[in-house]
């Protein structure tokens, strides 16, 4: 076992499929000697040839078209998007196309491609780039959405992804880029797509996450157990589709939730989650199902982020509303 | 400090080899075409006017749905579908059916299709192709990844692709032709411009003299050509297509060319913004009349002949009408089925569902 950041497990994933299978292309703007502006494709056009990681012209929209074309071919290509905030640029492409393509051909075309783009606040980007969009491509049928918390995770569901015969989205938080390292195997491995983990036991209350977040929800439940509340952390990991089981077993359990998401309030994955909360487990809750979110604004400017970007502290004080319900 | 904008736009001329008289003005481009060949380019655009007469006709009795006229537009449509292997790809826009029931789409297919029958996009094996695009130029990108993938595999093919001159102010469009020429990947672009955008004359969409010098811009051959002379088209695809197999690069063509019909089906009213002058104008270049000219002064087409196709055509189409009507209806569990590999447990619990509000 190795000792890895969350972007090295990313680099190992593609390394992993890059070698597994012929048909896995590498490119995006930015993705070749350069190795990508986060160093996610570090050393894997030296590695594997320009014929398989290779550079694009600047262009979302020809990126995703790209990844459409390749897949016709029976290629399963691995665009990257370099910052999620330019998604708009290329919904067609994943909205339009992509997450159309079995639907549409009848089952007769099929499309596995794996979008990796980074996203998240806290690191003081320019606009348009740490947007949590992910509620955007939520709602479009046909396409999964992944967003790992961790290295370990990042490793095992991006494998996934890439073996995947449908589209998925890939969402690399940039504050969990670098952050932590933890041991990752050095073998290959997958970790489900669909499925959430419960990250911390607990019988209080429950609090459902994902990317950042879920470490904003840990250290809650580290301080609410200093007063002697129990609370249990369910990272969802994928968001699309969402892992009821998961969550309303934990609900049965603990009769209260809080589900925390770094995206604005208004629709969005929370709020798909408190739903599936209310219609399948109503006479289980203690009290009504409360989000943390950051605020319906446009995404912060960055020097206000630490601000708006919601925190531990937030998560703590809606888990006492909801015990003193 | 040189302009240069002038003298750019006059390198592109029309590319004619029959013209309107029905007459041959450029023997030297002539194809090497045997006298089958041509009398079968004859009876596949007569075939597709009949066909295009007859879904008119269905539409208006409510047997079809969705439908872009093609009439006017046949030279442009099958002269350079005929320069195609089967192993060419193509990702046609919403107007070009013809070339995919040509390519090998089964006519009841077509017309399933048109009613929103998701079989109707189902591709036969060997026919590599994708069902029409609707949104104008998004299939410009896509060829631009197909041709890539062909040149990756080293298969002697192309990508081709249609749009109109409408599709020529979208990004993708731009974004298409560049990434092909930075790939030099084998993919033909084609730009049918019939002059109007729904109802916006070409005038108003670029301040561009041709549609075929924004290759230029793209740094890849460009050409444009007589979108009613059918042997010109076949001729500009069958060498731009060798070129491109033989690692040159994409080619955009532009085709000029009119609709005599409305925009589709769906309520558009030509005569709001062209005038009757203009169409009768068009109708004098019709590429079925000067190619009926030159083959039966060659001797080789008869008015026998022909309507021999159009009984032919009609008849089939009678049938393919027929069987559209018997294939069996979609059910919602259809559409599940064909989202995902795997069903995810939402698709799941209402694939259940919908079987039980099906079977009842």
């Amino acid at each position: 076992m190795a000792q890895m950041t969350m972007i090295q497990a990313i680099t190992d994933a593609m390394r992993t499929e890059l070698k597994n299978d012929e048909n896995v292309l590498v490119f995006g703007e930015d993705v070749g000697q350069n190795g990508g502006v986060f160093r996610a494709t570090e050393g894997l056009q030296d590695e594997f040839g320009e014929e398989r990681v290779f550079d694009t012209p600047l262009a979302e929209s020809g990126i995703g078209g790209l990844a459409v074309g390749l897949a016709l071919e029976g290629y399963r290509p691995v665009p990257e998007i370099q910052f999620f905030g330019f998604v708009y640029e290329v919904m067609d492409s994943i909205s339009g196309q992509l997450a159309r393509m079995r639907y549409r051909s009848g089952g007769h075309h099929t499309a596995p491609v794996t979008i990796r783009s980074p996203f998240g606040g806290g690191v003081h980007t320019p606009e348009l780039h740490a947007d949590s969009l992910e509620g955007l491509i939520a709602q479009q049928p046909g396409i999964k959405v992944v967003i790992p918390s961790n290295p370990y995770d990042a490793k095992g569901l991006l494998i996934a992804a890439i073996r995947d015969n449908d589209p998925v989205l890939f969402l690399e938080h940039m504050k969990l880029y670098r952050s932590f390292r933890e041991e990752v195997p050095e073998e290959e491995y997958t970790v489900e797509i669909g499925k959430a983990e419960v990250k911390r036991e607990g019988t209080d209350v429950t609090l459902i996450s994902y990317g950042a977040m879920v470490h904003a929800s840990l250290k809650a439940a580290e301080e609410l157990e200093k007063d002697g509340v129990s609370a249990e952390v369910i990272d969802l990991r994928t968001v699309s589709p969402i892992d009821i089981d998961t969550i309303i077993e934990s609900v049965k359990k603990t009769n209260r939730v809080v589900v925390v998401q770094e995206a604005q309030r208004q629709a969005g994955v929370s709020a798909n989650v408190v739903a599936e909360i209310q219609e399948r487990a109503i006479l289980h809750l203690e009290a009504p199902v409360l989000r943390v979110t950051a605020p319906d604004t446009v995404y912060s400017f960055s020097a206000a982020e630490e601000v708006w970007l919601p925190n531990h502290n937030d998560i703590v004080e809606k888990v006492n509303t909801v015990l003193n319900f | 400090m040189k302009h240069v904008l002038e003298s750019v736009e006059s390198q592109f001329e029309m590319f004619q080899i029959l013209n309107e008289d029905g007459k041959i003005v450029n023997k030297d481009d002539m194809p090497d075409l045997s006298d089958e060949e041509l009398k079968e380019l004859m009876r596949r655009m007569v075939y597709t006017r009949i066909l295009d007469q007859r879904s008119i006709a269905l539409n208006r009795q409510g047997r079809l749905g969705f439908y872009a006229p093609t009439a006017g537009q046949e030279a442009s449509q099958l002269g350079s579908q005929f320069a195609l292997e089967k192993d060419d790809f193509i990702l046609p826009g919403y107007r070009d059916v013809p070339q995919l029931i040509w390519q090998g789409l089964p006519l009841y297919q077509a017309f399933l299709f048109s009613r929103g029958h998701f079989h109707g996009n189902q591709m036969p094996e060997g026919v590599n192709a994708l069902s029409p695009q609707i949104i104008i130029g998004a299939q410009y990108v896509q060829t631009a990844g197909v041709a890539l993938g062909i040149k990756k595999r080293g298969r002697k093919a192309v990508a081709v692709t249609y749009t109109g001159d409408g599709g020529t102010s979208q990004g993708d469009f731009y974004e298409g032709i560049n990434f092909a020429g930075a790939y030099k990947a084998p993919a033909l672009f084609f730009v049918q411009n019939n002059y109007f955008a729904i109802s916006v004359p070409v005038e108003k969409q670029t301040n561009a003299k041709t549609l075929a010098q924004k290759a230029v811009a793209a740094g890849i051959e460009g050409i444009q050509v007589d979108g009613m002379d059918v042997l010109a088209v076949y001729a500009v695809t069958k060498h731009s297509r060798e070129r491109a197999i033989n690692g040159e690069g994409p080619t955009l063509i532009e085709t000029l060319t009119y609709r005599y019909g409305p925009h589709t089906m769906a309520g558009d009213d030509p005569t709001r913004y062209r005038t009757e002058d203009l169409d009768n104008e068009w109708e004098k270049k019709d590429p079925l009349v000067r190619f009926r000219t030159f083959l039966e002064e060659k001797g080789i087409w008869s008015e026998e002949e022909e309507n021999k196709v159009i009984e032919e055509a009609k008849d089939e189409i009678k049938q393919a009408i027929k069987k559209a009507d018997e294939y069996p209806k979609q059910k919602v569990t259809d559409f599940i089925e064909n989202m995902f590999e795997e069903l995810p447990h939402n698709l799941q619990e209402q694939m259940e569902e919908y079987k039980e509000k099906e079977s009842k």
